[in-house]
This record gives structure tokens, sequence and C-alpha cells, in this order.
């Protein structure tokens, strides 16, 4: 394989494609991973752009690939993009809300080789579910279809994405997902990235809360390992309670490619928001795009690192930190991860954690993802 | 969680795929959202597990092809439970 690029002589292949099919999508969650200005990007990747994109990407050496979005279910071509994909190898995982989802889908896209299905609820009941999907329909749809995905005998992953609005019923979570005889509960406290940054104050559980949350998980672990249950509890806890940051994506640009629907490719899903130019696909081969682009070399390596990042000696564990996380509190992507208590701005996160502990607006004031206010943050 | 034994037919739980991946020059199991690269060893017990191959059968199978590896059979019986425990193939 060739391979310029300068930083980049013992790069491994892309492990893992997320091809963000769409930005379509019938629900409006205030902690969507969906740039703010989703708005301005309209265009969409063809089948036949798709297929390629694919292709090149298994080529690489990419094994596992999430269909996401939006809402992945839009795009009419799906039961094809399916087929091509498993035709290629990949294990083909499909990440959706579950809205639009049939019985005679979950078939169709088995028959066209799908391996997984990924249903992400927004709580567990139905009045805080529909308010934070803003659909009132959502909630009986999720469950009906996860009910589906298991009859049609697919391994079935429930997420859950937590905040300080649900976080204190996980256990009622939890209970739901084994009833549901889900093989994996992903229990992910927003990353605040995207809209969920924008909502922050009003999503960010207490540490009591987290730790609450973390005992009952902990419990059910227990009891389900007693059981011989093979559900597995993912606990995803928010950054913005460790003293150390977290090791990004297994860091910038290693095993990770996301492809939106456009066509730019990503590092991770978030770094669109970040003052780098991306490449896209529709302009450059892939390999050129993950060896020797621009943007996927910015951070790869330590060379790019200032102090305390550059001297610290658990650098190679946590490269830094989140990029997207040290723009976004810092306006320079090149600072630690102010979650890194070594960083000069770690006060920033002690003030976010000191906001927690203060009253914040109820579900019904944050800002919904939806085209609108997409629109309207996009002219300020 | 009872012990595996010669007895039991292992097959690998629904939605696992096991694939030989070029670029990694080796096998991979596949599952939702992940993927462990499997070492040579792990990847010829699991080549056997098809359901219908009890444990019995994959340990002489292995011994056959590989004659002169010490103490094989007990490896192979502590692969199956490892795997079994990580949920990566049931037990019938």
């Amino acid at each position: 394989m060739l391979n310029t690029g300068s930083t980049s002589a013992e790069q491994g292949p892309p492990l893992w494609l997320l091809a963000e099919l769409t930005y379509r999508c019938p629900l409006q969650c205030p902690y969507c991973s969906n740039p703010l200005e989703f708005a301005n990007h309209k265009s969409e990747l063809s089948t036949a752009q798709w297929t390629d994109v694919f292709t090149q990407a298994r080529a690489l050496g990419a094994a596992q690939l999430g269909f996401s979005g939006g809402e992945p279910l839009v795009r009419e071509d799906l039961p094809e993009l399916i087929g091509a994909a498993r035709e290629l190898g990949f294990y083909t995982n499909l990440i959706t809300s579950g809205m639009g989802l049939t019985e005679a889908k979950i078939e169709a896209f088995r028959e066209a080789g799908l391996d997984h299905i990924q249903i992400s609820f927004q709580a567990s009941d139905a009045e805080i579910n529909n308010m934070l999907a803003g659909s009132r329909k959502a909630f009986e749809q999720k469950l009906a279809m996860a009910r589906a995905v298991k009859a049609a005998g697919y391994p079935m992953v429930l997420n859950f994405v937590t905040h300080r609005h649900n976080i204190d019923q996980i256990d009622r979570i939890i209970e739901l997902c084994v009833a549901l005889e889900a093989d994996f509960v992903e229990l992910a406290t927003c990353q605040y990235y995207g809209w969920a940054h924008l909502n922050r104050a009003g999503l960010l559980p207490t540490k009591a809360q987290l730790d609450h949350a973390e005992q009952v998980t902990n419990a059910w672990r227990e009891k389900l390992a007693e059981q011989g249950n093979p559900c597995k509890l993912i606990l995803v806890t928010p950054d913005y309670y460790e003293e150390r940051p977290k090791g990004c994506m297994n860091g910038w640009g290693n095993i990770f490619l996301t492809i939106t629907p456009d066509g730019t490719a990503l590092p991770c899903h978030s770094a669109r928001q970040l003052p780098v130019s991306f490449p896209s696909v529709t302009e450059h081969s892939l390999s050129h795009i993950w060896y020797d682009s621009f943007g996927f070399n910015r951070f790869r390596g330590y060379d790019w690192m200032s102090e305390p990042c550059r001297s610290c000696d658990e650098k190679e564990k946590d490269f830094g930190g989140c990029r997207c996380q040290a723009y976004l509190l810092t306006g320079d992507a090149t600072q630690a991860d102010p979650v890194c208590s070594k960083s000069p701005h770690h006060h920033k996160i002690l003030q976010a954690r000191a906001e927690a502990e203060q009253p914040q607006p109820g579900i019904e004031e944050l800002t919904f993802r939806n085209e609108r206010t997409s629109r309207i943050i996009c002219k300020a | 969680m009872n012990p595996v034994v010669r007895d039991n037919t292992p097959v690998l739980r629904p939605g696992f795929r096991l694939q030989w991946e070029p670029v990694q020059n080796s096998h991979v199991l596949l599952y939702p959202e992940g993927m462990v690269k499997l070492n040579e060893s792990a990847a010829e017990v699991l080549l056997l597990v098809d359901g219908k191959r009890p444990v019995a059968d994959i340990i002489d199978t292995l011994c056959e092809r590989f004659p002169n590896v010490p103490g094989l059979d007990e490896d192979v019986l502590a692969f199956i439970e490892v795997a079994h425990a990580q949920h990566w193939l049931h037990i019938r």
C-alpha cells in the first residue's frame, strides 16, 4: 500500500467505517451528534457513490460498517446498500431510532445480509421518551420494533442516551432491556458535542446521579451473571467527571473513518466542527484520504501537541484527549482536553460540574434538533 | 456457569461471525459493533465450531492435525471455556 504521509509511516488501516447516510431524521433529540449546521449540508451521496466508498474502505481493511445518520431508514436504497456491504464482507450494523422500521423492512434487511440492528431509546417510560424525541408515537413504535428485531433472530443492541432527566430511571431502563432480551445495552451518557454541547447545562447529570447509576448497573451485572444471562451492560460515563481525558477514538485517524452524507471524510463524527479542512470522497480516493490527507494527519502522532501534553508521560495512553472537546472549550484544538486536571483550562470542566449541582431548565426548554433551529443557529 | 465437557457441542452465538481478514493477516471474530483479532490456535478451534461437532471431535481433529503438541486437549477445552464465558459461543 502506497503510504506517503510524513507522520503516517506506520499508520494502520481503518477498521471501522461509519456511513452517515443522511442528516434527515423524524426525531429532534436535543443531544444529537450531527453538526449544528446540518441544515446547510443537504446533498447526499448516491447509491453508486456509497457502494464505491464501501468497496474502497473494505480494500483498505475496514471490517465493521455502521449505517447511521440522521435516520438511515429514510434512505430508500438502504437494502441495496446493506446488500453491497455484506457482499464485500463487512459486518453490517444498522444504527436506528426505529422510527419508520417495519417487520417487512426487518425481513428485507435480513435477506440483504444485515448482521445487527441497534435501536436507540430516549428513556424507559413513554412520557420522557416522547418529549425528548419530539414524537408522541415514538416509544410504542420502538418497543414493537425491538420485539420484532429479536423475533427475526438478529442480535440486538439497545442504546439509551442518558442525562440528568432520565438517568435516575436507570433501574427501569435496564429492566426493560433485559425483558426485551437485548444482547448488549449501551447506557451512554451524552457526550457534549454538537447539540448536546449547546444543551449541556440541561443535560449534564450530577455526580450523585452518576454514582447512583453506577451502583445500579453493577448490581444488575451481578444479577445477570448469576443467572448466566449473556446480556452485557455497557455504562459510558461523561468524561466531565474524570481527571484524565479519554483516549478519544483510539487516537486521531487511527482506526475510525466517518463519511458524512455529502461525502466529507472525518476521523470522528464530531470533527466537522473543527477549523480543519477535511477531504471529500467525491474528490479523492479513500486511500489518499486516510493515509495522505492533511485533515487525517493533522493530529496523528505527538508533534502537534503543546504543553502540558507534549512532555506528559500519559500522552501515549490518551493522545491528549479529544480534539473536538479541546476546541469547543478553549477555542484551540491543539490544547490538552480540559478534562485533564493538568490542563490550564480544567476550571471550565469544574464550572460545568458546579453548574450541574444547580437547578437547570426542564426538558421542554432545551433546544431541539430540527431544521428550523439549525437554520437559526447557522445565521447567528 | 457449568464447566464445558467433551460431550458438549459448541455453536457460535447468533450474530457472531468468524472471518479471515487479509489486511490484518488473521482471523477475526465479528459481532455487533465489535471485533476480536484471534491468534492462530484460537482460530483453529473456532473454525471447527459448527454446531455439529462435539468438543471431543474438535480435540481429535486438532490432535490429528498437530500430533506433536503436548496437552493440546486441555488447551482446547480451556479455550472453549473462555469463549463460552465471553458469550462468544453457546453450548448444547
